[in-house]
């Protein structure tokens, strides 16, 4: 680890204060601290966001779910009361990773394996920073990459209660990230299909959600022919077995819907 | 008379108090006054040419004491890394070992090789300043795999060694087992991938070098499986110091499996270091150092025959193996896929005519050695996969082949066409116990049921056999080792009757402390809270040859049992002249010396005290109550068993469950079954990583490693593993005063072809180790 700053201001507005290109966000550091360690990123000054209060908490409002940025894995777990949401936190890593490592964090982060791309796509949450709103199709743009600027902190994730949703995930048996992940949803928007790990970022599979509006039946899904193109493949996984994964999550989620 | 904490007792282990209250000291744990820190610089590529190397500017850095670099070992003469088995090839001509100095001096070989020590008051400002030194490489072409490193057009790797090959050797009777293969009625034929372990060892490998100038003695801790052995090589070919101003301690060591019996670069670089700069030096790895440069497991190519007459009788088995020992040869890398390997091909049965060569090839990658079965594995999974698939061709049950073919419980000795002479065993009952602790006979409405589901169900055997209790002397030495094998013991009685044993072996997590006070307790009726078991420190105990091969307690255990035998000689001289009886009278059981016929007796503790006390004491007997053996054993021992695994395959998914686990095995007699239950399950945790979970992978383009952490690298998880159903059956050893066999690798050398072979009967096809979620769907799917 390089030397750096460490600032833990106590507001969203001292945050932004001390933002600037030198200046890497803290939130659970799952990410950032192992990068750090490996000398793979040096940054003049850590923000740590641990002491703001208003960034913590799962706040059920209606027919939404608030979740505070700083909210942990493990918190969301216990009290998101959106049972595919509890079960997915509740499978992102282990114990140590789930009570370190938080919403905001991962969804800023966009790993392209990490589980929370598929709950906020899947469940067509928004995610709202220090600016704006930002609609969840429109939030996670590429590897690494989301829709945030320079200087934006996401302050919480707004998710819809859908009527019903399951998320199923093939771990990589080393890593416990996700190999793929696919939410698949019951929305008030209709009939959503979020995949996570096999591709470079999350994305929704257009196809199965027209097919599952038709029939929400696994076997709506059994012609649908995935393609390979674009997918992921490494030493864990190739191309081609991402794309059956994707199907065979699928239909395994739409099976778990209909009990 | 029984004793609750004696042999056969499960005792529970007496040093996991420290361990669990956090009071284990390890070598990170240990801090000497005026420490300095070591960082290595490693080399980034997986072959170059070492233009030049500027400290300059490092030298500066903020903290550092100084950067060491290969040359400046040289000009000090530090001799280079030895590999301690020599090996005779084909042609009779030795094997072929690069020079390999602890520190580079012209080339890198691997990704990870040691280049220069940074030395600094912190170890921030160590690799601060390792960032600073400028090395010019001049990249030269690489080759990964060994089969690639053996063909005509591959890179050469080290100037004077032809082809990369280090050896060809062989063993058995090539014309028999072709004449055999020739004329049989039904062969099997197998290409068999044995893939490539990293140890991971929950300590990392680390070392601690302390010189005192007044007395001009170095003292190196460090992450020993045999301090001796360290002691004696950097001595006597590394030239650090001479043998009596060396002192290795090992203190507690969190896990070896072998990765910690080598003599390593890092420790040879701060014993050397600590003098010249006369600061203490600690170096701990960090994990990604360890994935780097531990010595690596297994990596074997092997194509295997195996004839059968129309019974399924083995009439002959021949086997071609190549072996990637990586860039060097390590302390045991030439005996590994060797006489560990090739020896064993006969497993459990009758085996007319056995034939093996192996070539062993250089590879641009970290040095392969002994990994938890060391060569035994290998050889079990090419003999248990060999006979699983010949069964399958022929349409024999798997169980009943093998039972077919099992050497029968009245031939012992039973003398292998591969030179192994089995002492014992009993290998039909194994298999039975193992059939019907699985209910082997409802398989096939069980697989029926999982198919009703969509799921593949499948059954594997693997009936394996080891050669433990590494070994005798006169025979290691005829084959090749530079070492002897025996071990010491000394077992000394306080004038208050509690008692300290040195031993030679060393316990990195084995729970020698439990087990060896166990046998002394049994013995001479020492209560065992007064037992105390010390060990991997040359300053304290004998001279010893530590533990790997499941040797502790077959030949270290021995050697207590052979001190125990002269404090008992000793005793009863003593007893005889109190008691005022002849020393042919008296009888000694469980530390209680009577006279025969009387009730007149004197206990252990009391003779004890009588000899530091020598008040009434005979004339002929020295004071003192302190015996030293040293015990060479006759022959290896020969633990065997049968393990039954039945899966059930996700084919849509191709993720393997585990279901059900049977492990049979014959260690001989045993001393506590509870640490020998740990050491089966831990075995069969790393045999089923193996099948399942672990690959090593470099990427054959740019020689980088790619499981170069545990986002990568899958070590098997307790939710990976089932619940292990483990039995013993003990059919003493008739060649140790114990009867032991050995249980610390077992798990290990069996579980891989069990598993694969269940893995490949839900398949109905086959296919090589890791069976990952991946392969096996495509193997299920047809692709």
């Amino acid at each position: 680890m390089y030397e750096f700053d460490y600032k833990r201001p106590g507001t969203i507005d001292e945050v932004a204060g001390l933002l600037n290109d030198d200046t890497v966000l803290l939130a659970g550091g799952q990410t950032l601290i192992p990068t750090l360690k490996q000398r793979l990123a040096q940054p003049e000054t850590l923000v740590d966001l641990s002491a703001i209060e208003s960034l913590r908490g799962v706040c059920p409002d209606g027919d939404q779910l608030a979740i505070g940025a700083m909210t942990t894995h493990a918190e969301v777990a216990n009290k998101a009361t959106i049972p595919a949401l509890a079960s997915l936190a509740g499978g992102i890593g282990d114990a140590q990773v789930r009570n370190r490592g938080t919403i905001g964090g991962s969804i800023a982060n966009n790993d392209p394996a990490a589980d929370y791309p598929a709950a906020v796509v899947g469940l067509n949450a928004v995610v709202n920073t220090n600016r704006r709103t930002i609609a969840a199709d429109d939030f996670f743009t590429d590897l690494f990459e989301t829709a945030l600027e320079e200087g934006e902190i996401i302050t919480n994730v707004t998710f819809p209660k859908p009527e019903a949703a399951a998320y199923i995930k093939f771990d990589n048996p080393a890593s416990r990230y996700a190999i793929v992940g696919v939410m698949v949803a019951k929305t008030s928007a209709g009939i959503r299909v979020a995949v996570t790990g096999a591709g470079p970022c999350v994305f929704r599979q257009a196809e199965m959600e027209a097919a599952l509006s038709a029939s929400f039946t696994p076997q709506a899904l059994e012609n649908i022919a995935v393609s390979a193109d674009g997918l992921n493949s490494d030493i864990h996984a190739s191309a081609e077995y991402r794309a059956n994964l994707i199907k065979v999550l699928a239909k395994r989620a739409v099976v778990q819907i209909n009990g | 008379m029984t004793n609750e904490t004696g042999i056969g007792a499960s005792v529970r282990r007496k040093e996991d108090k420290r361990f669990i209250i956090g009071k284990g000291r390890y070598l990170d744990d240990i801090t000497k006054p005026g420490q300095t820190y070591g960082y290595f610089v490693r080399s980034p590529y997986a072959h170059a040419k070492i233009n030049s190397i500027d400290t300059s500017e490092a030298l500066n850095a903020s903290g550092v004491v100084d950067i060491l670099t290969g040359p400046d070992m040289e000009a000090d003469g530090i001799g280079p890394i030895i590999c301690g088995w020599g090996i005779t090839s084909k042609d009779g001509t030795p094997h072929k070992a690069p020079a390999h100095p602890a520190l580079a001096v012209s080339h890198v070989k691997y990704v990870g090789h040691q280049v220069a020590l940074v030395v600094a008051e912190t170890l921030q400002e160590a690799k601060d300043a390792a960032e600073l030194v400028e090395i010019d490489y001049e990249e030269l072409p690489h080759v990964i795999e060994v089969g690639d490193a053996l063909a005509s057009d591959a890179p050469q790797i080290h100037d004077d060694i032809p082809g990369n090959l280090s050896f060809d050797w062989e063993i058995g009777d090539r014309a028999a087992a072709e004449q055999a293969i020739a004329s049989a009625h039904h062969v099997t034929r197998m290409d068999l991938r044995n893939n490539r372990l990293i140890p991971n060892a929950m300590e990392p490998r680390a070392a601690l070098g302390e010189y005192d100038a007044g007395t001009d003695e170095i003292t190196l801790y460090t992450t020993s499986q045999n301090p001796h052995v360290h002691r004696l090589v950097l001595s006597a070919f590394n030239a650090v110091a001479p043998e009596h101003k060396l002192r290795v301690i090992a203190p507690d060591v969190g896990g070896g499996f072998g990765s910690k019996i080598f003599i390593y670069s890092e420790e040879t670089v701060c014993a050397w270091a600590t003098k010249k700069l006369n600061r203490p030096i600690k170096w701990t790895a960090e994990r990604s150092e360890s994935f780097l440069s531990d010595a690596h497991g297994r990596d074997h190519e092997t194509h295997a025959e195996m004839a059968f007459d129309a019974d399924g009788k083995i009439l002959g088995f021949k086997v071609s193996t190549k072996a990637n020992v990586g860039c060097y040869l390590s302390t045991f890398a030439s005996a590994v896929p060797t006489y560990l390997y090739g020896t064993l091909l006969n497993g459990q049965y009758t085996m007319p005519a056995i034939y093996c060569e192996v070539q062993a090839g250089f590879t641009n990658t970290a040095p392969v050695d002994a990994y938890r079965g060391a060569g035994r594995p290998e050889a079990t999974y090419v003999v248990e996969r060999m006979i699983e698939v010949g069964a399958r061709e022929m349409g024999i049950d798997p169980g009943e082949i093998r039972k077919r073919n099992f050497i029968p419980p009245d031939a012992y000795p039973y003398e292998t066409p591969v030179i192994m002479a089995y002492d014992s065993g009993n290998y039909a009952l194994a298999m039975d116990k193992a059939q019907a602790a699985i209910d082997y006979s409802g398989f096939e409405a069980r697989k029926a049921e999982s198919a009703q589901r969509g799921k593949l169900r499948g059954i594997g055997y693997s009936a394996f056999i080891e050669a433990c209790g590494i070994a005798p002397s006169a025979a290691v030495g005829s084959l090749g080792a530079g070492v002897g094998l025996w071990e010491s013991a000394q077992v000394r009685f306080n004038p208050t009757g509690s008692v300290t044993v040195f031993t030679g072996s060393h316990s990195h997590g084995q729970g020698h402390e439990t087990t060896f006070a166990q046998i002394v307790s049994d013995q001479l009726g020492v209560p065992i809270d007064q037992v105390e078991i010390s060990h991997g420190d040359t300053g304290k105990v004998p001279f010893g040859m530590g533990t790997y091969g499941s040797r502790s307690l077959a030949v270290g255990g021995s050697a207590i049992m052979k001190a125990i035998d002269k404090v008992v000689e000793k005793s009863k001289k003593i007893a005889a002249h109190t008691l005022e009886a002849s020393v042919e009278d008296i009888e000694h059981s469980g530390g209680v010396f009577s006279v025969a016929g009387t009730d007149k007796k004197m206990t252990m503790a009391e003779i004890a005290f009588s000899a530091y006390v020598p008040h009434n004491y005979p004339a002929d007997v020295e004071p003192g109550m302190d015996e030293t053996a040293f015990y060479d054993p006759l022959n290896f021992t020969f633990p065997a068993g049968t393990h039954i695994a039945e899966v059930e395959i996700d084919p849509e998914t191709g993720t393997t469950e585990i279901l059900d686990w049977v492990a049979v095995d014959d260690f001989g007699n045993v001393i506590n079954p509870m640490i020998v239950e740990g050491q089966v399950h831990g075995g069969l945790a790393q045999g089923i990583g193996q099948a399942l979970l672990e690959n090593c992978v470099y990427d054959k383009e740019s020689g980088q490693l790619l499981t170069g952490s545990y986002m990568d690298y899958c070590m098997p998880r307790a939710d990976d593993l089932p619940t292990f159903r483990v039995e013993t059956i003990n059919t003493p050893c008739t060649t140790n005063p114990l009867g032991v066999k050995g249980c610390g690798e077992a798990g290990a050398i069996s579980a891989p072809a069990a598993l694969m072979n269940a893995i490949t009967n839900a398949l109905g096809k086959e296919i090589d180790m890791p069976a990952t979620p991946e392969k096996v769907w495509r193997a299920a799917q047809g692709l």
